[in-house]
């Protein structure tokens, strides 16, 4: 048998209990979210414990959506969703939540879960927009640049003076100016080097302009800003002051991507016209490949043959200019420059990116192309004080629950009782680990099984304490009792766990969201169950029996 | 030291047509129910709307009824949800007014008619839970979890046959469908709210019962290799009473637990758990009355090599043997 001895035992047990602990340690991470009250992007340090609650604990909002078929049948749904799951995610982060879930579920379903969202019609409304697709020209001739020196003193003296301002207000830029200053110089260090550099050197650090960096490309109306400071930025940029200076005919939008530039990461802020030259609505047809040639990432476009004479306009115009691909308001990776006139059929060329980003580009294509209208199959709120309330009360009786199994175990077993009690914590704390090992969410069935498993749990004990009672019985010695106790009993413990497992594995393969927490909790729980009973427990007795060599009777 | 049903010698096979009588008493008349009337299936399997609303005063059914009345819906169920002031409106597609898709219209209409007769949402009313499902999902749901059920049954019974015998296997099986027949009797005459939860309840009773009959089953697996002049009447009334112990001490903690979550874990999870208490009566029942005679049956219509020294017991109809003597002598 392996583990002989109870040092090797007593070491695994011991690996075991560590993991434990440190698979269900709590750890802090720090995520952006927007901030409910102002619509702003805000840090916010969230104490993660590794087993996430799920919707029906926690509070939230569940939608399963599917392309609507009732005007007509869709026939590709399974890139229909794929789109309006691209959609969805880019609109993720207007939720106030910080772990939303976007998944594709079968072929044509998509669920869409938002922990801790309360106004499902806000929800709604967010995810069924159709998606608006445009292209525009970046700002070529840099007017937004040439007027950050301005928009910085006008900030300066809102700074200062801050006449007719709410309280609030003031104390805000105050704040902002104070950061500033700190992270402008820290900031400056990647973007040294640069031979054009910004109007940041003029004057003191501009409030603005400090928080704005070239692109290394040096694209006209391309800047990088600070991740973390994005934030800021923003709402600098909301200020009515700062908006009255954005020079006419010029739009400032965010991008989608980070991009990372040494240690730190930098979202794009572009500043394109406020005209786009051609909308979604044009747009007939959008394919990744790569060019056998080039061995280059492609993505192939065919337009309206309105929107071709458009276009072929447009970029007859704009040769050598940027073109800014925007999507529900986000700037969508690098914007591509226009190499010459463009009629009904154009590509756009990614270079040595990987395919993968080309079919990302043509999904975000067609899926402002192509809007896919959804219904929603499946709703469910629930209010966050219903799922405090679930918790309390699922909490109430798992510790009535489990005191009342303990009593049951110490009375009748004794000493052999309490042992298996020790046993029954390492189950549960080994249980919770196997929750947090495998990423799933506890929901209330869920709660409800992993009460229920350990009622179910001690029954391995039970089995080989009555076993040995048995073989004490039949006059056997305290030692031979022992380990014939543990011998005869495990293939009923065996069987009746494997068999149990199975009809629990099956729950899992065929049920959804709560009820897949439930059978997952089961299944740990049996796996946890047959280690705890069978190998700690042996070990206890192994070492009471080490102690106490030459004991007569057992307490069991 | 506390030692229950120590060397019971109990004759349990004896007393089975009893069991039997008892088992049906119960079965028939659900089964005739559940024909006539059918199951309360929740909103996850019809489709339709579910709203639960927490109120500042205890209001009663009655005012939400004319306020529902009020606004048009008039075959919402409302029920009242574990204490007076949490109230649960069921509005199932299928039923009445009630049509496919007006899911979303009948939630608003439920809000707008609470609000009229109630005031204004956050002081006098909260909505706390809304679930909609469209009819499509409702089907795809029932689909499944017969699928699971008839799924566990195949999985286990290759166990068992794999494991044991296909004997036991069958035995197993058919004792587990028993549980099946009276959990649904039982589900029908406290007609409890089959949701998916109460789906997983009942399939986790067959995992629970399963194991209980395994448990006896491999002990009389043991049995019959140690005493091999015993009839199978008597290695299956020695094996349930060896284990009876175990039996007693099994169910008393697992039944500790779901005792505790019907009474303190709230309204969500109380038929979950009120179907997981009766779980362990019909698992335990069918365990000594189910599966051990039906083996003795099966092994008496096809004999088989594991029943070797077995193979001559009585006949069902005669009488049965005289309680024995709790010192069984191993051949040799």
């Amino acid at each position: 048998m392996l583990f002989r001895t109870i040092r090797s035992r007593l070491l695994v047990t011991g690996a075991l209990v560590v993991g434990s602990v440190f698979a269900l340690k709590p750890s802090n991470s720090i995520q952006r979210i927007r901030d409910a009250a102002t619509g702003r992007m805000k840090d916010t340090t969230v104490r993660r414990v590794p087993i996430s609650l799920g919707l029906d604990l926690q509070g939230g909002i569940h939608l399963a959506l599917e392309v609507d078929q009732s005007k007509g049948p869709v026939p590709d749904c399974a890139d229909a969703i794929s789109r309006a799951e691209r959609v969805v995610r880019s609109r993720i982060d207007q939720f106030g939540t910080t772990e939303p879930v976007v998944q594709i579920v079968g072929r044509c379903r998509l669920v869409v879960e938002l922990p801790g969202e309360k106004d499902p019609a806000r929800a709604k409304g967010i995810i069924q927009r159709t998606a608006f697709l445009e292209f525009r020209i970046t700002d070529m001739q840099n007017l937004f640049r040439d007027a950050l020196p301005e928009i910085d003193r006008a900030l300066r003296v809102a700074g200062v003076r801050a006449p007719g301002q709410a309280e609030a207000g003031a104390a805000n830029v105050a704040q902002l100016f104070g950061a500033d200053t700190t992270k402008g110089k820290k900031g400056k260090a990647p973007a040294k080097g640069k031979a054009a550099k910004d109007t940041t050197d003029l004057n003191a650090p501009g409030a603005l302009s400090s928080l704005l960096f070239q692109s290394p490309l040096n694209m006209p109306g391309e800047f990088l800003v600070p991740e973390e400071q994005v934030p800021v930025a923003e709402s600098l940029l909301a200020r009515p002051e700062v908006k009255r200076l954005i020079p006419r005919g010029i739009d400032l939008k965010w991008g989608t991507e980070l991009a990372s530039r040494g240690a730190r990461a930098y979202r794009g802020l572009y500043a394109v016209q406020d005209r786009p030259i051609i909308t979604g609505e044009e747009l007939e047809k959008a394919t990744a490949r790569r060019d056998q040639v080039t061995n280059q990432s492609v993505v192939d476009f065919v337009l309206s043959r309105s929107g071709g004479r458009k276009f072929e306009r447009e970029t007859g115009r704009h040769i050598h200019d940027y073109m800014a691909i925007i999507l529900d308001d986000r700037v969508q990776g690098q914007p591509p420059i226009i190499n010459g006139q463009i009629g009904q059929h154009g590509q756009i060329e990614l270079g040595s990116k990987p395919l993968q980003d080309a079919q990302d580009l043509a999904l975000v294509l067609r899926a402002g192309a192509l809007p896919a209208p959804l219904t929603i199959v499946d709703e469910s709120t629930i209010g966050p004080s219903l799922g405090q309330d679930s918790i309390r009360d699922g909490i109430r009786a798992g510790v009535v629950g489990v005191v009342l199994v303990v009593l049951i175990m110490v009375v009748y077993y004794r000493v052999s009782g309490v042992l298996a009690v020790a046993a029954l914590t390492l189950y549960i704390a080994f249980t919770l680990a196997g929750l947090a090992l495998l990423g799933s969410t506890l929901t209330l069935p869920g709660l409800a099984g992993l009460v229920l498993s350990v009622g179910i749990a001690v029954d391995a004990n039970v089995l080989i304490f009555e076993r040995i009672r048995e073989e004490l019985q039949h006059g056997k010695l305290v030692r031979t009792a022992v380990d014939e106790g543990f011998k005869h009993a495990m293939s009923a413990i065996i069987d009746s766990n494997v068999s149990t497992a199975l009809t629990a594995g099956i729950l899992y393969l065929v049920g959804t969201g709560p009820v897949r927490g439930f059978a997952i909790t089961l299944i740990i729980g049996i796996g946890a169950s047959m280690i705890t009973a069978i190998f700690v427990v042996r070990t206890f007795y192994m070492i009471w029996l080490q102690r106490r060599p030459d004991m007569a009777t057992l307490s069991v | 030291m506390i030692r229950l049903f120590a060397n019971a010698n109990y004759d349990f096979i004896k007393w089975r047509r009893w069991a039997y009588a008892l088992t049906g008493a119960i079965i028939i008349p659900g089964l005739a129910l559940f024909l006539v009337h059918g199951l309360n299936y929740s909103i996850e399997f019809t489709g339709g709307t579910l709203v639960q609303v927490h109120t500042a005063q205890p209001i009663g059914t009655a005012t939400i009824r004319g306020a529902l009345d009020a606004a048009g819906i008039r075959d919402a169920e409302i029920q009242e949800f574990g204490d007076p002031l949490d109230y649960v409106v069921r509005a199932r597609i299928g039923q009445g007014a009630v049509a496919a898709g007006s899911t979303e219209a009948t939630a608003a209409a439920v809000d707008s008619a609470l609000a009229h007769a109630l005031g204004a949402a956050p002081e006098h009313y909260r909505i706390v839970r809304f679930d909609a499902i469209s009819p499509k999902v409702g089907r795809e749901l029932q689909g499944k979890a017969f699928l699971a059920i008839f799924f566990s049954f195949i999985v286990t019974l290759i166990y068992l046959a794999i494991r044991f015998e296909w004997r036991f296997g069958l035995a197993a099986v058919l004792a587990t469908f028993h549980d099946i027949l009276t959990t649904i009797a039982f589900i029908r005459y406290l007609n409890l709210e089959v949701s998916l939860v109460v789906v997983g309840a009942v399939l986790t009773m067959v995992g629970y019962s399963l194991n209980d009959t395994i448990i006896i089953f491999d002990r009389v697996r043991e049995n019959l290799r140690k005493f091999r002049r015993q009839n199978l009447y008597e290695i299956l009334n020695l094996s349930i009473n060896e284990t009876l112990p175990r039996s007693v001490l099994t169910h008393g903690t697992t039944m500790a637990t779901t005792v505790a979550l019907v009474l303190l874990a709230g309204e969500v999870l109380r038929p979950f758990a009120l179907v997981m208490t009766f779980a362990i009566f019909t698992g335990t029942f069918s365990s000594i009355y189910i599966a051990a005679p039906l083996l003795m049956y099966i092994e008496k219509r096809w004999p088989g090599q594991d029943a070797r020294g077995a193979r001559a017991f009585r006949p069902a109809g005669t009488a049965a043997p005289e309680p024995r003597a709790p010192q069984p002598q191993p051949t040799r």
